[in-house]
């Protein structure tokens, strides 16, 4: 056991934070730390200036960019980001289909798609969900019929994340209706620009429109777009959502916002003093310092243990609490702006409310997502009992 | 003690819950009616005014009804039940009781009898930027000169700022102390800065730049004990209100439990989500019990003012910490169609966190409560 950083490890967290809080476009970091929305060409010009410096896809075999760093290095890299408010590199690019294509893909696939999917040359969306089918994701119907080559494509897809955004979708899609529904599953990569694809907005309750409807109608879809074996969709499938769990505990951010609650707090008159000397906001605080930094230490202990680049088991556990924490922080921010978190839909008009303050309840019941997608909290919870604990 | 409607109450309920429930009966009608100005309908705002519902705890000779607390918080309960967006908590229980409890005759004739009878909408200009759910101003500052009062400062959030005929408006005394005034909404020197709040209903900057105001009541007197009791009569039919939002949410995701599907049975199948919903159940029962209790309180003319204070600071606690749980609680166990806006749990939650904000939020009535437990061996409803 060792407490401190090693010399080496310790410079290489340096210069990442230079890199990162010199580097990537200092308006971008300010939306981040504003809690503002990123526009397109904001995420697709951090993931560029990312990749160039090699920072966008180091967990990928070093072949396709990259970098054969320790695991401990990799959540340096990750925390540091978060750290400085730089957006992380796409998900759906590079902790999703990315992998998934390299581990998975033919020789053509790897050299079509791999560049240009680390430079977000193609930005990708997630199809997977259906109306029909969310936590029981296998009972998917979308589905693939071979014409020839092709595959045609017809169903719905649904909850699409930045799907007005997206180039291409990897989807799964029912190629065998009469197995087993696990075993009738593929995955194809599907050009959204082609005839038959159409994309419809969905409005959430914070009045944003991130997901969508993908509606497929007669889509042809060329046989070469086929990832793995025919019906094997699902290993592909199960093999994404274990990294897509990694990645979406954001303990750095969520730390970050935290420290911010603290000077938001320190600046709001409560009584004589400022809210941050309210007994009740400060053990609050304290609480969710405790519990991230607990939480912190087991996701370096589980990042420490993942072996041959498949998630440790507990990586629910960290899917679990990290999206736990990020709503109670959030929360936090809520109760912390008080009657000022009703100054929601200020556009331009003017406020004299700080604009966490007005961001806030947005941003909390936007975030009621986080137990929701990547596999609920309540699958997590399965998964740990089941896998876990053998119940 | 009975917890039980009179007849007349019944009435008043079947009244309500007839009025809004037909005009919101469909949810897409509600995001309709949120979406264009001015967040609600004068339609049927005019039509409460027809039932009375506006004059409701006013006095007979003031243009009202001369209901009192329960039957406020029976009608709150039909708003909350289908979160209609008429102003009924923000405009006729805080602002018209803020002017009944502090007006002239005079003002209390004028001013409450145009919003009972649904012409003029008046709203209470109270919060201030950087302070929170205290009964003092500080921001607006009163002046009097030769032309009589003026007022200036900036007032943030103002529920139903912008859209207000007369706004109430408190302001801190040059001797000292908090007062009263009124502003007609579009006098000079008032400028309006409208928005919607979370839940789709409308609240404003106001600021004010040396405007004309007329004292309400006697001028240069302080009110603070009235604001605060005035917000603690809002917080009584607030909590009931919550509770109609917080049943109907219930409602609504044991619907979804009987009926989605996944893996083959319906979610209800699934242990793990009935016990938290029964768990929701408890929650909304506890809170309907304290929302009940405190509304009784405020309609015993024998309780004291403190005592009226606590019931309402216990209340509202309740009510606050059950609708964060069976907020959270109704979108996650709906799962991704509980995110959307076209679907009603997660207006309901928005609902329930803008009442939170607008009247403080558990942890800041809790810890009012704390700094009384020294004071009794143990609480009693009964007194
Ligand atoms: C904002 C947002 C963005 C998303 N982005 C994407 C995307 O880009 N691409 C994509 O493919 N999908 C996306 N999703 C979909 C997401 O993965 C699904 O919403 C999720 O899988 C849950 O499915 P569901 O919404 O159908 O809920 P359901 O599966 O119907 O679940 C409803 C409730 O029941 C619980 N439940 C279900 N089964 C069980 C069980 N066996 N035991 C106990 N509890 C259970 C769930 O946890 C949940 O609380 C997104 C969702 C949201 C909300």
């Amino acid at each position: 056991m060792r407490l401190q950083l090693s010399e080496e490890d310790e410079a290489f967290r340096a210069e990442l934070r230079t890199f990162f809080t010199t580097e990537v476009d200092e308006g971008v970091r300010a939306t981040v730390r504003d809690r503002g929305e990123l526009t397109k060409d904001q995420i697709v010009a951090t993931h560029r200036t990312l990749n160039a410096a090699g920072l966008a896809v180091p967990h990928w075999p070093v072949e396709w960019g990259g970098k054969d760093w320790s695991p401990l290095r990799r959540h340096l890299w990750h925390e540091e980001m978060q750290r400085a408010c730089v957006p992380p590199p796409l998900a759906f690019n590079a902790s999703m289909i990315g992998p998934v294509i390299a581990a998975f893909g033919t020789q053509e696939q790897k050299e079509r798609f791999l560049p240009p999917t680390a430079n977000v040359d193609i930005f990708w969306s997630q199809g997977f969900s259906e109306p029909g089918a969310g936590s029981d994701l296998a009972s998917l119907r979308t589905a693939a019929v071979r014409d020839g080559d092709d595959w045609i494509v017809n169903g719905q897809k649904t909850w699409t994340t930045l799907g007005q955004w997206g180039d291409w979708i990897f989807t799964l899609v029912r190629t065998n209706p009469d197995v087993k529904k696990q075993a009738g599953i593929s995955m194809l990569l599907i050009d959204m620009r082609s005839p038959g694809v159409e994309v419809r907005p969905i409005e959430l309750i914070d009045g944003g429109h991130e997901v969508n409807e993908v509606w497929f109608t007669d889509v042809r879809v060329p046989g070469e777009n086929l990832v793995g074996e025919v019906d094997s969709g699902w290993t592909q499938a199960k093999f994404l959502l274990g990294n897509e769990r990694v990645g979406v505990a954001p303990v750095g951010a969520t730390k970050r916002v935290l420290a911010q609650a603290k000077e938001w707090a320190a600046a709001t008159r409560s009584g004589d003093g400022t809210l941050l000397d309210d007994p009740h906001v400060a053990v609050r605080i304290a609480e969710l310092e405790n519990e991230l930094m607990a939480l912190e230490l087991t996701a370096l202990r589980v990042v420490a243990n993942s072996a041959d680049g498949k998630p440790h088991p507990a990586s629910s556990v960290l899917k679990l609490r990290g999206t736990e924490l990020q709503q109670a922080v959030s929360e936090l921010v809520v109760d912390l702006a008080g009657p000022g978190a009703l100054a929601f839909g200020t556009g331009e008009a003017d406020s004299d409310l700080p604009v966490w303050a007005r961001r806030s309840t947005p941003t909390y019941l936007n975030l009621r997502k986080a137990s929701i997608y990547g596999g609920s909290n309540e699958v997590q919870r399965q998964i740990i009992a089941g896998t876990i604990l053998g119940l | 003690m009975d917890f039980e409607l009179d007849e007349e109450q019944q009435a008043l309920r079947e009244a309500a819950r007839s009025l809004l429930s037909k005009r919101y009966a469909d949810f897409e009608t509600r995001r309709g009616t949120v979406a264009d100005a001015p967040g609600f309908d004068r339609d049927t705002w005019s039509r409460m005014a027809e039932m009375g519902l506006l004059g409701l705890p006013f006095t007979e000779g003031d243009g009202g009804m001369g209901a009192g607390p329960v039957e406020v918080a029976v009608v709150a309960e039909e708003v909350g039940r289908v979160i209609a967006p008429e102003p009924f908590l923000t405009s006729v229980v805080l602002a018209g009781g803020l002017v009944a409890a502090t007006g002239t005759a005079e003002q209390r004739a004028e001013l409450l009898g145009g919003l009972a009878s649904g012409e003029s909408l008046v709203a209470l200009a109270h919060a201030e930027p950087g302070a929170r759910w205290t009964s003092t101003a500080a921001g607006v500052r009163a002046e009097q000169g030769d032309g009589g009062w003026r007022l200036t400062g900036v007032k943030e959030p103002v529920p139903q700022g912008a859209e207000a005929d007369v706004l109430v408006v408190s302001a801190a005394l040059p001797e000292g102390g908090t007062g009263l005034f009124t502003i007609a909404g579009d006098a000079d020197g008032v400028t309006r800065n409208g928005y919607r709040a979370p839940d789709g209903s409308r609240a404003a900057r106001v600021a004010l730049d040396g405007a004309v105001a007329t004292p309400l009541g006697e001028a240069g007197q302080d009110q603070a004990t009235a604001i605060a009791a005035a917000y603690d009569g809002a917080r009584v039919a607030a909590a009931q209100q919550a509770v109609g939002a917080m049943q109907v949410a219930l409602e609504t995701t044991a619907g979804y439990l009987n009926s989605r599907e996944q893996f083959g049975v319906p979610l209800k199948r699934f242990q793990a989500l009935t016990f938290r919903a029964a768990d929701l159940y408890v929650a909304v029962e506890l809170a309907r019990s304290l929302a009940l209790w405190a509304a009784m309180v405020h309609a015993d003319p024998d309780t004291s003012a403190e005592e009226r204070t606590t019931a309402a600071t216990r209340a509202w606690a309740q009510a606050s910490k059950a609708g964060r749980l069976v907020g959270q609680e109704a979108i996650q166990l709906h799962g991704g169609i509980g995110m959307t806006a076209e679907y009603s749990v997660g207006s309901y939650t928005a609902h329930l966190t803008t009442l939170d904000h607008l009247l403080g939020d558990a942890r800041h009535h809790l810890a009012r409560l704390a700094a009384t437990v020294g004071d009794h061996a143990e609480v009693d409803p009964l007194g």
